[in-house]
């Protein structure tokens, strides 16, 4: 093991944001985020449809907020070829919905009300992220 | 009012996802190679989010109400079953290959690169197709 690239700070700032960003959502409107949740609803479901759509739409302009505040490039590094990145959506996709929630809704807002399930989820998919980088590196 | 809290919320859960670098899929994939080259800064995401979220919640959930809404509406689901952990060691997979997470790949759109708008449509498939699943077996 080497450790690389290492930005705690950052991170943890981040982390903290997206935490003031749950706890406003929460306070306010009472409902907890799961982005999975969010952006499944907001296709499949009627109930509260402005609302889901409404908090896609502040995510994506979010960075571009960043951008224009402070100046700075957003850069990103995809080195996935198409065909795997398409694979990678639909079982994203299908597997949360499966489950239940993804990174934020089991592993931020469950975790922060105490679910096992949450628990249970982000370990296996942490597990099972760890593996599938271990797997694809070998190959 | 509750309206303008849905948007408010979306843009600062944005900039926390770039800010963090959560939004960068490389930044991901090192997170989760640990046994090579190990970027361990996205734990710290974790933990910030944590530190602000699980304390507040439980202050929160005190109240009556929320401030904008009649009643507090969050899940409470407590089955550990098959489709869970399924769902997980799918989803894991499927992290594990792009770097990709449910809001960053949304958030990302933003940057209008080709790669991660092809996620994001193949994502919001796999969604509808659990929708499809559902309504075809009746499990709901």
């Amino acid at each position: 093991m080497n450790i690389v690239n290492f930005t705690p700070i950052s991170s943890l700032t981040g982390g903290i944001i997206i935490g003031f960003a749950v706890l406003i959502f929460f306070l306010f409107n009472g409902r907890l985020i799961g982005i999975s949740g969010i952006a499944s609803n907001f296709i499949n479901r009627e109930e509260k449809r402005l609302d889901n759509f409404l908090f896609l739409v502040g995510l994506i302009i979010g960075p571009i907020f960043y951008k224009l505040f402070f100046n700075k490039e957003i850069y990103i590094n995809i080195s996935n070829s198409f065909i795997l990145l398409i694979i990678a959506g639909l079982l994203v996709g299908f597997g949360t919905r499966i489950s239940g929630g993804c990174t934020s809704g089991h592993g931020i807002s469950g975790i922060s009300r105490f679910s096992l399930r949450s628990l249970i989820a982000t370990i296996t998919f942490m597990i099972v992220g760890v593996i599938t980088v271990l797997i694809k590196n070998y190959l | 009012m509750n309206k303008l809290i849905s948007l408010l919320s979306g843009i600062i859960f944005g900039i926390g996802l770039v800010i963090s670098e959560m939004i960068n899929p490389q930044k991901v994939l090192g997170f989760l190679d640990i046994f090579g080259n190990w970027d361990p800064s996205l734990a710290f995401v974790m933990i910030g989010a944590l530190t602000v979220s699980l304390p507040m919640f439980h202050i929160i959930k005190k109240k009556e109400k929320p401030l904008f809404e009649e009643k507090f509406d969050y899940s409470n689901n407590k089955n550990i079953d098959q489709r869970l952990i399924l769902g997980s060691i799918l989803f894991g997979a499927g992290w594990g290959l792009g770097g990709l997470c449910p809001g960053p790949a949304i958030s990302s759109l933003a940057l209008l690169n080709f790669y991660s708008i092809s996620f994001v449509i193949s994502m919001f498939i796999g969604f509808y197709f659990v929708k499809l699943l559902d309504s075809t077996t009746q499990a709901r």
